[in-house]
């Protein structure tokens, strides 16, 4: 009937997703004091737990030859997590930012495939963890981390390290959308800084009192801990990956389909 | 009515939406000839960005059926998606690229090649004015920069269908005239063109057709002038010294009305043509009444708007 008529083109989620990414990685380099802010957090802990409070804490998990040295080598799995939980926090800021900028309103009315707005994002917020991670790692050794992981070691820490990662970016996706301003994505994400105080993190869970203890060994951040603690000092596993994996399949699979669900629902703003 | 020489590019019919008890669109049926300019005049809460939304796949509609760009925007939204542009009211660029980042953004996302996407963008920023400021991000853009890279990006992609939400709200004169230029250009070069505003005189430029909107309703339907003339508000005023030459006049003058905002004024019916203001003045003259004013109104598009949305009783007058 008419001559306007043209046939849709392909998709091509791919190629849009590396755009999305790039338009990301650009929006990074152009508010560093927000990749900055990520770091120094992370570090600030770090330097507050081995040098403020180590040498007691050292001494209360390693009996009396112990110290400041040994908590450091205890703290710094914790520490690389909440790396992880302060970039997810970022995504979900720049996420929350986007929305109310309107611009994800004009990638909604484009023919592309809707799901690379929000891959820019999680591949985007990787590699921001990546370069976080290099940084922090960093300090914790200077401080006196201690590693003892071999290259098999470490590369198993990176690769799960980026699995735990993608898992609570997709959460942080999600609660990026839920935010109906900036400073509600800002708080959301606060509860994962918090978890690894309430589990192995900082002090073993068999000197919390029982119910504390008992949610300190079931929350998913213990096992993750207890993964990275193991692969990078050496230590025996057990099956703390098997529970650790799971528990990043649960999050990044809900986080993905509650995300997926948020990005479909109207444009209602 | 279709034809192969001006196929529809957006047609509708009965479309509606609400939003629980809310009524914002009450079926409205349209039908746009490509090439065209269609302007959707209301006010502010009229139904104008809803029915902007729903065109342009960003929200479902509650009922009825459209097609854009020959394509059913239920079933077919992505073929729709592919050949519109959107400037909606809120600017939708990214604030921390520059101008011309944010046109390459959209080059990429329109899958145009390297070298043909680089040009495309640097021909856009030099139509637009934009080029002193391309490097420039877009935070620190003017209001009126920003609505100009705004549609610079929607046309990055070369689309069929322009959407226009409010396109010159809060822009200052020169940078509305600048607007109307671009959107002139655009309909030179076969663009259809959807355009909301809340400025008469927009859509007096602009418009080919004017759809005035109320209540999620359409009111009246037609070109400029159409609107104008089936008005009945061409009249002449007469203004009097004294209630008793105002009641003399009324007596002589039988299709006189009072003027609801002054107790001494009369209006008098007629299109101000030099005859009919004599057999006027000859009838005063006649049976002596004095008159201290007298003043001719034609109708502009202002007055057609608040006569067909002032007054809710008017809302059955239509004209298709």
């Amino acid at each position: 009937m008419t001559t306007l008529a043209v046939p849709a083109a392909r998709f091509h989620p791919l190629r849009d997703s590396a755009t999305m990414l790039r338009r990301n990685l650009r929006r990074m380099v152009r508010y560093p004091s927000m990749t900055l802010m990520l770091v120094a957090m992370p570090v600030v802990f770090l330097l507050l737990f081995v040098y403020v409070f180590g040498g007691t804490l050292g001494a209360g998990i390693g009996g009396s030859a112990a110290g400041r040295a040994e908590y450091a080598n205890y703290v710094a799995p914790a520490i690389i997590l909440m790396t992880v939980t302060a970039t997810v926090q970022g995504t979900a800021i720049s996420i929350a930012m986007d929305l109310t900028e309107g611009i994800i309103a004009r990638f909604r009315t484009m023919h592309i495939a809707r799901v690379s707005v929000l891959t820019g994002h999680v591949v985007g917020s990787v590699l921001q963890a990546v370069f976080s991670l290099a940084i922090v790692i960093g300090f914790a050794v200077l401080v006196g981390f201690r590693p003892t992981a071999g290259l098999g070691g470490w590369l198993a820490a990176s690769g799960f390290l980026v699995v735990v990662t993608f898992a609570l970016v997709w959460l942080a996706v999600a609660l990026g959308q839920v935010s109906k301003t900036v400073e509600t994505a800002s708080n959301l994400p606060m509860p994962l800084m918090m978890l690894p105080f309430l589990g192995s993190g900082f002090v073993p869970t068999d000197s919390m009192p029982t119910v504390l203890r008992w949610f300190a060994e079931y929350q998913p951040f213990t096992p993750i801990i207890e993964t990275l603690r193991g692969l990078l000092t050496d230590r025996p596993l057990g099956n703390e990956p098997w529970i650790a994996l799971g528990w990043c399949a649960v999050i990044a699979l809900g986080g993905y389909l509650w995300s997926r669900k948020l990005f479909a629902r109207e444009d209602d703003r | 009515m279709t034809t192969h020489e001006h196929p529809s590019a957006i047609t509708v019919s009965g479309l509606r939406k609400s939003y629980g008890d809310h009524v914002v669109l009450a079926g409205l049926d349209l039908d746009v000839p490509s090439g065209t300019v269609y302007s959707l005049l209301g006010a502010n809460g009229a139904g104008k960005t809803t029915t902007v939304k729903i065109l342009t796949t960003l929200i479902a509609a509650g009922g009825g059926a459209a097609s854009v760009a020959g394509h059913d925007l239920a079933t077919e939204p992505d073929a729709v998606r592919a050949a519109i542009g959107v400037t909606g009211q809120f600017s939708a660029v990214d604030n921390l690229l520059t101008g011309r980042e944010n046109l390459l953004l959209m080059a990429d996302l329109n899958h145009l090649p390297r070298a043909g996407g680089q040009r495309r963008v640097t021909e856009l920023l030099d139509l637009f004015d934009l080029t002193d400021a391309a490097g420039k991000p877009a935070a620190t853009y003017s209001g009126g920069m920003r609505r100009r890279l705004d549609l610079a990006m929607t046309l990055v992609g070369d689309p069929r269908v322009i959407f226009l939400d409010e396109p010159t709200t809060g822009l200052d004169p020169r940078s509305r005239r600048a607007m109307w230029r671009i959107v002139r250009e655009l309909v030179a070069g076969g663009v259809t063109i959807f355009l909301t505003t809340q400025y008469l005189d927009e859509a007096d430029e602009l418009a080919d057709r004017i759809g005035v909107l109320d209540h999620g309703r359409l009111v009246a339907e037609g070109t400029a002038d159409e609107l104008k003339r089936r008005l009945p508000g061409g009249h002449v005023r007469l203004r009097f010294t004294d209630p008793d030459a105002l009641d003399d006049a009324h007596r002589v003058l039988p299709q006189s009305t009072r003027d609801e905002d002054d107790a001494l004024c009369l209006r008098v019916p007629g299109d101000g043509s030099p005859r009919s203001l004599k057999s006027l003045i000859d009838r005063l003259d006649e049976w002596s009444v004095d008159v201290e004013e007298l003043t001719v109104h034609t109708p502009d598009l202002d007055d057609v708007f608040l006569a067909l949305t002032g007054n809710p009783t008017d809302e059955k007058v239509t004209v298709r």
